[in-house]
């Protein structure tokens, strides 16, 4: 196979000549104090590389286009990085995993039309997951908007319901202002996608570039700190509870509360469940962790929460993947619900005690509060609680039956990797049995560590969005773990890994399904497999070893268990090019446990035909 | 299902109704009413918007008004205390014969005549909806021809004002 050479890396060089940093050191910060420019006459374009250079911007991923050109030249010079992207979902998704991994705004760039409307879904993701994403798009010619001109999309329109918000550029002028707003609004408050759609004429014309800019959002006020009088409720709730849980969301990574959560939780000894988006918030090794709750939770964290006096949700939604049935979620408890987005508080579920605030000044004012509860004296006594936990996961641990068909266990392959590349790595899973499996069967222990697409649950999203996050930590293992039918939808990333020397690693585990779409055939559609069959396992098309390598890449293959640790060793003594490893596993393998689609959490089944057993008498 | 008056202030930009209007339709909301104009600050428009809505998911709904970033504030007017009007243009059939008759029903309901045809009169009322229905009714066995409403305005009663408040007022 060829890798690429100094001679086809060349092009990316470039940047070490316009940057004063070291090549592929990507990791500065924001300058600390706002650059300041004097007005100089430049083309709107020119206003806009300089408006992301001034906003600390030092990679962008997009595909130049007609609309979008006159901004390509001056990026030409620029010490912003382009990276040249296969797919324009590839640039969005990369943007987020960029974001996600680094908690800086993510910046796409694509031009009018197709290449505008390529960026939706990605967009929409980011909006799920609330992500901080500037997106930047070119627009036909301010006379030709509205006559359906050549390449013309009404993006602005299109992304109205799935972006925090965004502008139609009208004038030149207000170009540096509408990027310092944009990325004001993505990165503040609850972080969220945001578009700036520019016309091609307002790129060309003339215009004189200053920073820093006035931000003009009269509307735009989030609220940061909590509201003392309900900070103290909620220590007063926290400190005579029986049966309390901690409830983390995504919004506690975002805010970097993660410190002070376990402070919080160690101080109260509150047991803690963290979803699927808040993975590595709160260590996966630490006694006080019942796991993830929701349709794949563990027993402890499904049933913790649903027999809890008391949920303290911090920055967490009651996402109907985590409530169940939502009238016979959590009958007994009281809910304190703190969250920075107050439209969240008691949208699925009553807020007894509602919270608007950042997590992190929330986390702090009820650390503070509980401990002046406990100061006087008022301290809740959790032994029976913790006793019934213990023993629920001491009887439903996590765990998965070896195939009887001989064939290779999905379950083993993933916990291997996450044993052998350990709890440093950044592990980026598309959407699946995969999915659900990575946030299973392998430890998290650090914030900013799992990436995956949690609300809109997008195929496809692993291998562009580990590139991103490759990109923005570039000196961390990056291991996307995908599934066969989620890498065919964008694993020509992976040309662009090659050429621009992104060395991400990817674990396909490949069943030759498409899996969870299957488990639910097999459960509920009497086993009529229509249409889950992707044919990667009877006709080997494609050969994921020949695809990967005709990519730039790496491939390898692993076929049976006592290959696993020497192929995923293989594949971490090589940093100087992607790998794909074609985990060739069993299509039979099932996620457990389950709380099937709209039914109550109280339904859980532990594995096939097998229902936990509540001792209903402790509580 | 109870109607509630809002008042939405916004910032007086491009798109913005439809920044309003969607995310009314998005979240499976229907509009009974709507106007949009100027305030006595040509940067902010208000918003005036009927719905029929039960209060809790009326309650999600401003709040993610209250999220879009062109939107400065939220009131609810309450019936009781505040003010609010229609404007009702309709032509009716008003020959010679009928004429005295349709006369007399603008008069009680103290609308007036504003354009004047052989055959028809273009009568434009003010009022609350119970009172352009009741106008309507009264009119409809003369023959109305053509009729066309507006959304409802309101305001609150008594000396205190809506306004977006400093942060505008600075801009």
């Amino acid at each position: 196979m060829t890798r690429p050479t100094p001679e086809t890396l060349a092009h990316s060089a470039r940047r070490a000549r316009t940057t004063a940093e070291a090549p592929g050191d990507t990791d500065h910060v924001r300058p600390a104090t706002p650059v300041r420019a004097t007005p100089t006459q430049v083309s709107g374009a020119g206003s806009l590389v300089r408006s992301l250079e001034a906003l600390g911007v030092d990679v962008v991923f997009g595909i130049p286009g007609g609309a979008i050109l006159p901004a390509y030249d001056p990026l030409y010079d620029s010490t912003v990085r382009h990276i040249l992207v296969r797919h324009e979902q590839g640039a969005g998704h990369a943007a987020t995993g960029y974001a996600q991994a680094t908690g800086r705004v993510g910046v796409c760039i694509a031009t009018s039309g197709p290449g505008a409307t390529n960026l939706v879904t990605p967009i929409a993701d980011a909006y799920m997951d609330s992500v901080p994403m500037v997106a930047i798009t070119g627009q036909v010619a301010r006379p030709a908007i509205g006559t359906d001109a050549f390449q013309e999309a009404d993006i602005q329109g299109i992304t109205l319901p799935i972006t925090k918000h965004n502008f139609l550029v009208q004038e030149a002028s207000e170009i540096p202002q509408v990027l310092a707003e944009a990325f004001h609004l993505a990165s503040t408050g609850r972080p969220g996608p945001v578009l700036v759609d520019i016309p091609k004429d307002v790129l060309q014309a003339s215009t004189t570039f200053a920073w820093p800019p006035t931000l003009d959002l009269p509307g735009y006020r989030p609220t940061l700190h909590p509201h003392g009088k309900q900070i103290r409720e909620a220590a007063r709730l926290m400190s005579n509870a029986r049966r309390p849980v901690l409830y983390v969301g995504g919004g506690v990574l975002k805010a970097g509360a993660t410190e002070g959560l376990r402070k919080l939780a160690e101080l109260t000894g509150i047991p803690v469940v963290t979803t699927l988006m808040a993975l590595g918030a709160f260590p996966d090794s630490h006694r006080q962790h019942l796991g993830m709750p929701g349709m794949h939770g563990t027993v402890a964290a499904v049933y913790g929460l649903q027999k809890a006096d008391l949920i303290v949700a911090l920055g967490a939604r009651f996402d109907d993947r985590v409530t169940g049935k939502l009238d016979s979620f959590a009958p007994d408890a009281t809910v304190v619900h703190a969250d920075i987005d107050p439209a969240e508080i008691g949208k699925n579920r009553h807020a007894d005690v509602p919270i608007v605030g950042d997590a992190r000044y929330v986390i702090d004012e009820l650390l503070a509060a509980v401990t002046a509860e406990r100061a006087a004296g008022r301290v809740a006594d959790l032994a029976d609680w913790w006793t019934q936990l213990d023993d629920l996961r001491e009887r439903y641990p996590l765990g998965y039956d070896e195939p009887s068909d001989g064939t290779l266990s999905p379950q083993y392959v993933i916990k291997r990797l996450g044993e052998i590349v350990g709890s440093d790595a950044i592990y980026v899973a598309g959407v699946g049995q995969h999915q659900m499996w990575a946030s299973q069967f392998i430890s998290y222990e650090k914030p900013q560590t799992w990436l995956n697409s949690g609300g809109l649950g997008t195929m496809g999203y692993a291998v562009p969005a580990a590139m991103g996050a490759k990109v923005g930590k570039p000196d961390t293992v990056v291991w996307a773990i995908d599934g066969d039918g989620c890498f065919q939808m964008t694993n020509q990333e992976l040309a662009t890994c090659a050429l621009e020397g992104i060395p991400v690693k990817i674990a396909v585990i490949n069943n030759g399904n498409l899996g969870m779409v299957r488990q639910w055939q097999t459960l509920f559609y009497g086993e009529r497999y229509s249409n889950t069959d992707l044919g990667t396992h009877k006709h080997r098309i494609p050969d994921f070893v020949k695809l990967a390598e005709a990519l730039g890449c790496v491939g390898l293959r692993c076929e049976n268990a006592e290959d696993v640790e020497k192929t995923i060793e293989a594949a971490m003594a090589i940093n100087d090019a992607p790998v794909v490893i074609d985990f060739v596993v069993g299509k039979d393998a099932m996620v457990w446990p389950m709380v099937a689609a709209g039914t109550s959490n109280d339904e859980i089944m532990f594995a096939r035909g097998v229902r936990p057993v509540f001792d209903e008498d402790d509580i | 299902m109870t109607t509630h008056t809002l008042s939405v202030l916004v910032e007086n930009k491009p798109g913005v109704l439809a920044r309003v209007s969607g995310l009314f339709s998005r979240r499976g909301f229907n509009i009974d009413s709507l106007a949009v104009g100027e305030t006595e600050n040509p940067d902010v428009s208000r918003i005036t918007i009927v719905v029929n809505a039960e209060s809790s998911p009326l309650e999600q709904v401003t709040k993610q008004l209250n999220k879009l970033v062109n939107v400065l504030k939220i009131v609810e007017l309450d019936p009781s205390t505040s003010v609010a009007r229609e404007l009702l243009l309709v032509k009716v059939r008003a020959d010679r014969n009928a004429r005295s008759q349709v006369l007399e029903t603008v008069n009680l309901f103290r609308a007036r005549v504003v354009d004047v045809a052989p055959d028809t009169l273009t009568i434009e009322a003010t009022g609350t909806a119970d009172k352009l229905d009741a106008l309507l009714r009264d009119l409809e066995p003369f023959g109305i021809k053509e009729m066309v409403q507006s959304g409802l305005v309101a305001i609150g009663r008594g000396s205190r004002a809506i306004t977006a408040g400093p942060a505008l007022r600075a801009a």
